[in-house]
């Protein structure tokens, strides 16, 4: 609390502060401003991200080649692989694990945090977020979630190994499994935690969107950035408290005795007092959340990749409004399609056939945004930086899973692949591999902004192609593994010889696991080194019309050094010819930015 | 085949690292003046390896298709199945369509409109026609699919019970199944974890009369052509009765009976003979008999041979033996069926023998 008392000796007069020397601990750790907590945000997802894959890399290993001993189980697992033989138990724990880091820690605080944080209030022509104070709060209890996750990792009985779903009566019940006494008790206060932060940080966004825009910048003139931040923002307020309720009444099973999730239970020679509660509650509360969560973790990433398109193509995005439609669309079916994850839950199988039909809706807002995508590119000038060949590989990945939705949103089809390999890879390639991409465009684009340096794209080529050969090479093989029916979450699939033959296959995904984790390093070496050394940015380096490139490559707090620019037109003015279709509007340059004002020779449109 | 891979991939992340240290070498001093912004040299390089990329996507689906779609599931020995895997074709030819010509598309614009000194990029912003027809073409294929997929859902969920059903129980826990078939009865005794005692494993009411003659066994037997309806009933925590061969799915929860029917249309001995399986079964012994060469080098006991069987397994993550949650499953032909029953010990005798 140091901080906001050295403010007020010092800031009382708010133009002075502006020269007022921060701090260290004012500066980089206790920040109020959005840019330094957008690299907080940035840095913490990355090393969870690094933790999360090092552990699919881990259990990956064990899938290709089950039961043998490696010493890097022996020297990462300890205890939970004695002799280098991988724990079943074990197994089960990183894949949760894993889960839960990837799904909350780097795609949803990871992603939305970073640039939601940066790119909100330069994009509307902001000095800050509403409250600096509560966007500092918020990322400090995500920094305390992440401790405690992690913590959990190094206790006696192992972390929470249910699945990232984690359903009681498995993650209620430490007799069932290890990892549901302590492990799931800290798994739980981590997400307690992790869910106060994404609401604070969500009303701090939602507030500043509708507050806080500039002059002129009215909603259809923002970015498809600001859009898909701010919707994304509006399903984590309506989705996150429901999880949270779901995590007290686990809590209360657990911990109180009561019966909510927990009933007729028979473990360990022992009848269990609990009578009158239903898992399947439990599954129509967390998927209440589940499924809306993986659009709080796409919708960003199709915010930043329309931006990055739009700028690299030197093209407006092809059909803005019907862009903003499809968010507000997806945004809306996705809280009312919770039940396909359930068909086969023993719910009344009416709900499953209504879940069909939403589910099925959804996928007609998604192909228009893949469509205009594809037709965003289509006779563009296309600039090939790393963050327009990921946003290339965005669309790809997004499309190649988004199909496989159809399939498992019927509910006839599920029936056989609920629950197997197949739905590993439909949601690898359509959140995980997407939202990733999403991010790295978006950090490639924007480092030049955070940074004020530029990343060595040579480096970023060889990322990118090695990933993208390697994030197919693993998932699109093993949609044939969940096809033959091999189920998910199996430590190995040796107690059925029928699964023999898949061998070949599981080895082959883990090689190309390697490969794709592998070629990361690359990444965190270029985004390291570019902090320090890369070289200097200019102003605008992509030559973008939106705003954050107004301001100058010196961080200053308050953004802009004189007023706050006023807007004129919508953010896509690239490659728009002047009326007489001799030159562009401004003569020898393809873009406009926001706050230039209408010419005279040139043609309103309705932005 | 294995060794094969690892020998490319290293080889090839051996490429990686000494292209990496070329590639940071050549791209510090030499050209200092480089923005790290893509230049037109970098455009057209990026476009020729989009190409590049575009060739190994395409090549990996097909190979894919071609080389794992032979691990794919056998047609379907339920009759639903048939239903289930006509859709799933119909599906799929759809998506495998649309998959094609929408990344053929991506990739192809991404490298025919690279970007090009004093190329110009058309402002192109909106065409209320175009948007309306790609709104309305998914829109009616969903809708097919839509309509197809929920009349099979409702014929495949609608249970009805006939004379000529048979109801079986399926009971889980932490990590086996068992099988409870009614009786001469044709009715299933009442049951709860609290009556758990002993030999009583799945908690019948003794007092109830409709168990007496219940039958509890831990291999499933199903008599071809025949309805039968599964109960399930979970003892600790969720579990869920997957039988892949016959497109058939239902999670077991405690506290709760759900259920699932089918009618099996093919026999094990039916199975066994398709070609399909003769194929994949006489693939699999000549792994098994590699992996015991390696195994008997180091003296441990060589793999049995493999025969086909139907098998349930349990899909819904359970504890640490998840992964070897497994019931074998045989069907046969209705008279085999009654033969096999009778003999099995009804729920009285096992309890009166303790
Ligand atoms: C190198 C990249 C990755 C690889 C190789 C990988 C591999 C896997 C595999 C094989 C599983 C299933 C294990 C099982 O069910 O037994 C899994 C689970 C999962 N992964 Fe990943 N993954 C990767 C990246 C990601 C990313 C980017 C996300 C972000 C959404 C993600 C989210 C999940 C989730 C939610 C699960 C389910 C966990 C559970 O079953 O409880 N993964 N991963
Ligand atoms: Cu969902
Ligand atoms: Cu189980």
């Amino acid at each position: 609390m140091s901080v906001a008392i050295q403010h007020n000796e010092s800031g009382n007069a708010h133009e002075e502060h502006h020269e007022h020397k921060q701090t260290f601990i004012e500066k980089y750790i206790f920040s109020y401003d959005h840019k330094m907590i957008s690299k907080q945000y940035l840095i913490t997802g990355l090393i969870m991200g690094v933790i999360g894959i090092t552990m699919s890399v881990l259990f990956r290993i064990q899938l290709a080649w089950p039961g043998e001993s490696f010493w890097i189980f022996d020297a990462l697992l300890g205890k939970f692989a004695k002799n280098g033989v991988m724990d079943p138990s074990m197994y089960l724990a990183l894949v949760t694990i894993h889960g839960t880091i990837m799904v909350f820690f780097v795609l949803t605080a990871g992603l939305s945090g970073t640039f939601s944080n940066l790119l909100i209030p330069l994009q509307i022509g902001a000095r800050d977020m509403a409250s600096g104070f509560l966007n500092m709060v918020s990322y400090w209890l995500f920094f305390i979630s992440c401790t405690i996750m992690l913590s959990s990792l190094f206790i006696e009985s192992g972390p929470a190994s249910a699945g990232w779903t984690v359903y009681p009566p498995l993650s209620a019940l430490p007799q069932a499994i290890g990892g549901s006494g302590m492990g799931m008790t800290l798994w739980l206060i981590s997400m307690a935690f992790f869910i106060a932060s994404q609401i604070i940080a969500g009303l701090n966004y939602i507030v500043t969107v509708l507050n806080l825009r500039t002059k002129g910048m009215s909603m259809t003139r923002l970015p498809l950035t600001v859009w898909a931040l701010f919707v994304t923002a509006i399903i984590g307020l309506v989705s996150f408290p429901v999880l949270l309720s779901a995590a007290l009444l686990l809590i209360m099973d657990r911990s109180f005795g009561t019966s909510f999730f927990l009933s007729d239970i028979y473990i360990q020679g022992e009848v269990l007092a609990h009578q009158g509660g239903s898992p399947v509650l439990f599954e129509h509360l967390f998927w209440f959340l589940g499924h809306p969560e993986v659009y709080i973790v796409i919708l960003p990433a199709m915010g930043l990749v329309s931006e990055i398109m739009a700028t690299n193509a030197r093209k407006p995005i092809f059909g803005y409004r019907a862009m903003i439609a499809s968010i507000l669309a997806i945004a809306f079916l996705s809280t009312i399609v919770w039940g396909h994850h359930m068909f086969v839950s023993g719910m009344n199988p009416f709900l499953g056939s209504v879940f069909t039909f939403t589910t099925l809706l959804i996928a007609i807002p998604s192909a228009v945004k893949a469509f205009n995508w594809i037709t965003t590119l289509w006779k563009g000038n296309l600039q090939m930086n790393p963050a327009m060949l990921f946003s290339i590989g965005f669309v790809s990945t997004f499309i190649t899973g988004g199909l496989t939705g159809i399939i498992l949103g019927d509910s006839t089809l599920d029936i056989n692949v609920h629950d197997t390999y197949f739905v590993v890879a439909h949601f690898h390639l359509v959140m995980g591999i997407s939202a990733i991409y999403g991010l790295l465009a978006g950090v490639y684009h924007w480092f030049p902004k955070m940074f004020g340096r530029m990343m060595n794209k040579n480096l970023g080529y060889v990322h990118f192609w090695i990933t993208a050969i390697g994030a197919y090479g693993v998932f699109f093989p093993m949609h044939f593994v969940g096809l033959a029916g091999l189920p998910r979450r199996y430590y190995s699939n040796t107690a059925f010889p029928y699964f023999d033959d898949l061998t070949d296959v599981n080895v082959l995904i883990t090689l190309f696991t390697i490969l794709a984790a592998s070629v990361q390093v690359v990444f965190l070496f270029n985004f390291f080194y570019s902090i320090f050394y890369g070289k200097k940015a200019t102003q605008n380096p992509w030559n973008s019309t939106t705003l954050e490139w107004t301001t100058p490559v010196k961080h200053l707090h308050g953004n802009w050094p004189g007023e706050l620019p006023t807007v004129y037109r919508w953010s896509y003015d690239y490659s728009k010819m002047n009326k007489d279709e001799t030159d562009y509007i401004l003569a020898g340059q393809d873009f406009v930015p926001q706050n230039v004002p209408i010419q005279d020779n040139e043609e309103e449109t309705m932005h | 085949m294995t060794t094969l891979l690892i020998i490319i991939v290293i080889a090839l992340l051996g490429i990686t690292f000494w292209q990496l240290s070329k590639i940071v070498k050549l791209s510090k001093p030499a050209d200092s003046n480089d923005t790290e912004i893509a230049d037109n040299k970098d455009n057209k390089t990026q476009a020729k390896l989009m190409l590049v990329f575009t060739v190994f996507l395409y090549g990996l689906m097909f190979y894919s298709f071609w080389e794992y779609g032979k691990l794919l599931l056998p047609e379907s020995a339920s009759e639903h199945g048939h239903t289930f895997d006509q859709l799933m074709l119909i599906s799929m030819g759809l998506l495998i369509f649309v998959q094609m010509i929408t990344q053929f598309l991506l990739h192809w614009f991404a490298y025919k409109y690279h970007g090009k000194k004093g190329r110009k990029a058309l402002f192109y912003a909106d065409n209320d026609k175009l948007e309306f027809i790609w709104t309305i073409i998914p829109v009616i294929a969903l809708a097919g699919l839509i309509i197809y997929g929920l009349f099979s859902w409702n014929d495949i969920m609608n249970l009805e019970e006939t004379d000529d059903t048979l109801v079986i129980e399926i009971y889980a826990y932490q990590f086996d199944w068992r099988a409870r078939y009614a009786g001469d009865d044709k009715t299933l005794g009442k049951a709860n974890v609290r009556f758990i005692e002993g030999v009583n494993q799945l908690g019948l009411d003794e007092s109830d009369p409709y168990t007496e003659d219940d039958i509890i066994v831990s291999e499933l037997h199903l008599p071809k052509g025949k309805p039968v309806i599964f109960k399930f009933r979970s003892q600790d925590v969720l579990h869920s009765a997957y039988f892949p061969h016959f497109r058939a799915q239902m999670n077991v929860v405690p506290g709760m009976i759900t259920q699932f029917g089918f009618t099996p249309t093919l026999t094990t001995a039916e199975m066994r003979e398709t070609d399909h399986m003769i194929d994949k079964v006489h693939n699999i012994n000549e792994i098994r008999q590699e992996n015991s060469i390696e195994l008997e080098a180091k003296g441990d006991m060589p793999l049995e041979e493999y025969e086909f069987d139907y098998f349930m397994l349990c899909n819904k993550i359970c504890g640490a033996s998840h992964y070897n949650m497994q019931m074998k499953i045989i069907v046969e032909e209705e008279e085999d069926f009654d033969a096999w029953l009778s003999e099995q010990q009804t729920f009285q005798e096992l309890t009166a023998k303790k």
